[in-house]
């Protein structure tokens, strides 16, 4: 009970001391670890001083002299100056919670550690640390930089008129967001693209998952025989690199020399199709190929769960004079679902974002007139066309923010859903 | 009677179904091979079953005077490698961290990993297009590689994470007892147990470089740079007739090795992607 009860306040004395660095720890008697603190935490001040202070500056003015002020270096900067700070509040917090710590540990009596003790637990929770360092660098540089770099883009007005040295960038606030649900070129490209990339997502994926189950079932009859066989060719299109199938499928679907006009619908009778110059026959085309690219995953996926499914649960519908269509009903969608719902919802996500099978058939296009995107274009191919093509980066960088909202929301839902948020080690 | 008769009548329908779908899967196969075979440049005229077949498409492939084909082969090997090599390493070192011990700040990094994994990685885009210019990493090998390491990290670090998890801390702490270091307990005691499904990760971590086309589109520049996909889609875009049959050649090279290693591999692919599916 009494060493429950502290009977002083060394701990808070420790951690007001504390604002200034090192302090608390002189007062908890732990001196060598006092001057790390003070000492790194003034280094850090005075070596980075210069950055910092180039950085906010240039973060906030974007610079002032065309010629001199580079807009986009000024902006790097800015984001290293931020991430600078972060680093260092860090050790702030770190310095104010030890001293805090170890004034407790003296209110409840308890003995202070010794400098090698201290030194033998820097190196056990150390290693943790250590182990981790180089991802999360890397992870800081070449993740959540770009991420943060494309948060600020949104608000600039960098575009090919508009870029440095030549010019400044400046910050325009929430003006590109606004320009593209208000200037009609920018509105309606944006919703029929939207629109487009909607429906492609759910017809697409829609089906590739039907065919994929209903191959499955096809496949895993009792009396089929050749299985093996079946199963290795249906799982040929995922064999192949998509890139190359993708590519393979823009020559068959060219309009003057491609096979499928060529060979197959002259073979039947039926006209050449315009598949290349025609935006409904060019999604047409799309989302037969995503269905013969996507099936084979699913395909074995369901193949797997069929596998698992008791016989006796289909021997019992027998005996209750089920049908067919109910045993797949009743029985086997059910229990797919169950089983690979995470995995189909992902195929969702996927082909949302797929930017590989629209931009290699086509290039997004046919062109469209009064918009500046194709007509098959999606999302993510159309700011492939305004980073790379048109250097309209703010313009980007907005519909970029957008598209990331969109995309986060449905994987926290499905996260939500999977045990992943569960862990109780997370919590 | 009618029982059997039901049955012949679905198989003969499945087999039709069956044998329909095959087709389709083969014809483009076949399609694009016929075509490689071809002696014409471009595909007006051509055949699917050439009768004057010749080799010379993947001759000239393999000339490099006249073709960056096998450079671009060996860049993309070279970064898939790469890749892979410090991808599992950060991914192995970072899933140990996390699955033996508890630290300040545990929590927030897994969080951290958990809303990264849900950005594609070419979200960025254009953050990622502008730094590689104005840094000077643009047309690099490296900033490839690091990117595609970067982008791989967060959702396998996780995969990781819950097959470590299976394996009993009591071995740990045994070793401890025995005397090894925190090192040393990783590299002779959990690391022989992982394998599995540190293989797993290796695999997804050559594949993804080896498919993507939309980060090495955006960093590479010179065609002796180029990747596989870059480099293929380059040959077909810049004048798309006349060099369709060298194209199919190049094609037909990278979807053989590629599919054999594939279906030979594919029961480790599976069980990693369900796990990471189910796993988050």
């Amino acid at each position: 009970m009494e060493t429950n009860q502290p009977q002083s306040n060394r701990r808070k004395v420790a951690l007001a001391l504390s604002i200034i660095p090192g302090f608390g720890q002189f007062y908890n008697k732990q001196y060598i670890k006092g001057s790390f603190f003070f000492v790194l935490v003034i280094a850090f001040f005075v070596v980075f001083s210069d950055l910092l202070n180039i950085g906010y500056w240039g973060l906030f003015t974007l610079g002032t002299i065309p010629m001199e002020d580079h807009s986009i270096f000024l902006m790097v900067q800015g984001i290293i100056a931020v991430l600078v700070t972060a680093v260092g509040i860090l050790i702030y917090v770190i310095n104010l919670i030890d001293a805090y710590k170890n004034g407790r540990r003296v209110d409840l009596g308890l003995e202070r550690s010794s400098v090698r003790k201290q030194y033998h637990n820097l190196i056990d929770s150390g290693f943790p640390y250590l182990m981790l360092t180089p991802g999360f660098l890397l992870l800081i540089f070449v993740v959540i930089f770009p991420i943060l770099f494309v948060i600020l883009l949104s608000f600039t007005n960098y575009n090919m008129n508009n870029s440095p040295p030549a010019n400044l960038v400046d910050w325009v606030g929430i003006k590109n967001y606004i320009d593209i649900f208000q200037l009609d070129l920018w509105r309606n490209t944006f919703l029929s693209v939207f629109s487009w990339t909607i429906v492609w997502t759910f017809l697409a994926t829609t089906l590739q998952v039907a065919l994929g189950i209903f191959l499955a079932v096809l496949v895993n009859q009792k009396e089929l025989k050749f299985k093996r066989i079946i199963r290795t060719v249906f799982i040929l299109p995922w064999a192949v690199p998509a890139f190359v199938s993708i590519l393979v499928f823009a020559g068959m679907f060219n309009n003057t020399f491609g096979a499928i006009n060529v060979d197959i619908l002259a073979f039947v009778g039926i006209d050449p199709v315009p598949w290349m110059t025609d935006p409904f026959w060019t999604r047409f085309a799309l989302i037969m190929i995503q269905m013969w690219l996507g099936f084979p995953f699913i395909f074995v996926m369901v193949t797997g769960v069929l596998q698992a499914i008791p016989d006796d649960l289909y021997e019992a519908a027998v005996i209750d004079g089920a049908s067919m269509w109910q045993k797949f009903r009743q029985i086997t969608f059910p229990i797919v679902m169950f089983a690979t719902a995470p995995i189909m919802i992902t195929q969702y996500t996927f082909n949302f974002n797929n930017f590989n099978v629209i931009f290699l058939f086509n290039g997004g296009g046919p062109a469209v007139s009064g918009q500046n995107a194709g007509g098959s274009d999606i999302l993510i191919s159309w700011i492939y066309k305004l980073t790379l093509e048109q250097s309209q980066y703010g313009k980007a960088a907005a519909i970029t923010m957008l598209l990331s909202i969109m995309v986060i929301s449905v994987a926290i839902w499905q996260f939500r859903k999977t045990r992943a948020f569960q862990e109780e080690d997370l919590m | 009677m009618s029982m059997k008769k039901q049955t012949l009548i679905r198989m003969t329908i499945t087999y039709l179904i069956i044998f329909f779908m095959a087709v389709v899967i083969i014809y483009p196969v076949l399609w694009i091979f016929g075509s490689s075979l071809n002696p014409g440049n471009s595909l007006s005229g051509s055949s699917m079953f050439p009768a004057d077949a010749t080799l010379k498409h993947y001759r000239e492939l393999f000339d490099l005077e006249q073709s960056y084909y096998l450079l671009w082969y060996w860049n993309t090997l070279k970064i898939c490698l790469i890749t892979m090599l410090i991808t599992v390493t950060m991914v192995a070192l970072m899933a140990y961290s996390f699955s033996r011990y508890r630290f300040l700040g545990r929590k927030y990094g897994l969080m951290t990993f958990l809303i990264l994994q849900m950005i594609p990685n070419f979200a960025a885009l254009i953050a990622i297009y502008v730094l590689a210019v104005v840094t000077g990493l643009i047309d690099t090998h490296i900033a490839l590689i690091l990117i595609y390491v970067g982008g791989l990290l967060p959702m396998n670090t996780w995969l990781a994470k819950g097959y470590f998890e299976t394996i009993p801390k009591e071995l740990d702490e045994s070793a401890k007892i025995d005397g090894a270091g925190h090192f040393r307990i990783f590299w002779s005691v959990i690391l022989p147990l992982v394998k599995p499904i540190l293989a797993v990760i290796a695999l997804f971590a050559f594949i993804t470089p080896f498919t993507d086309f939309i980060l090495a589109r955006v960093i590479l520049r010179s065609e002796s740079n180029f990747t596989l996909a870059v480099g293929l889609y380059n040959m077909i875009a810049n004048n798309f007739g006349a060099e369709f049959t060298k194209f199919a050649a190049g094609a037909v090279l990278i979807a053989i090795p590629i599919s054999i290693v594939f279906l030979s591999l594919q029961r480790y692919l599976i069980s990693g992607l369900t796990s990471g599916g189910t796993k988050g």
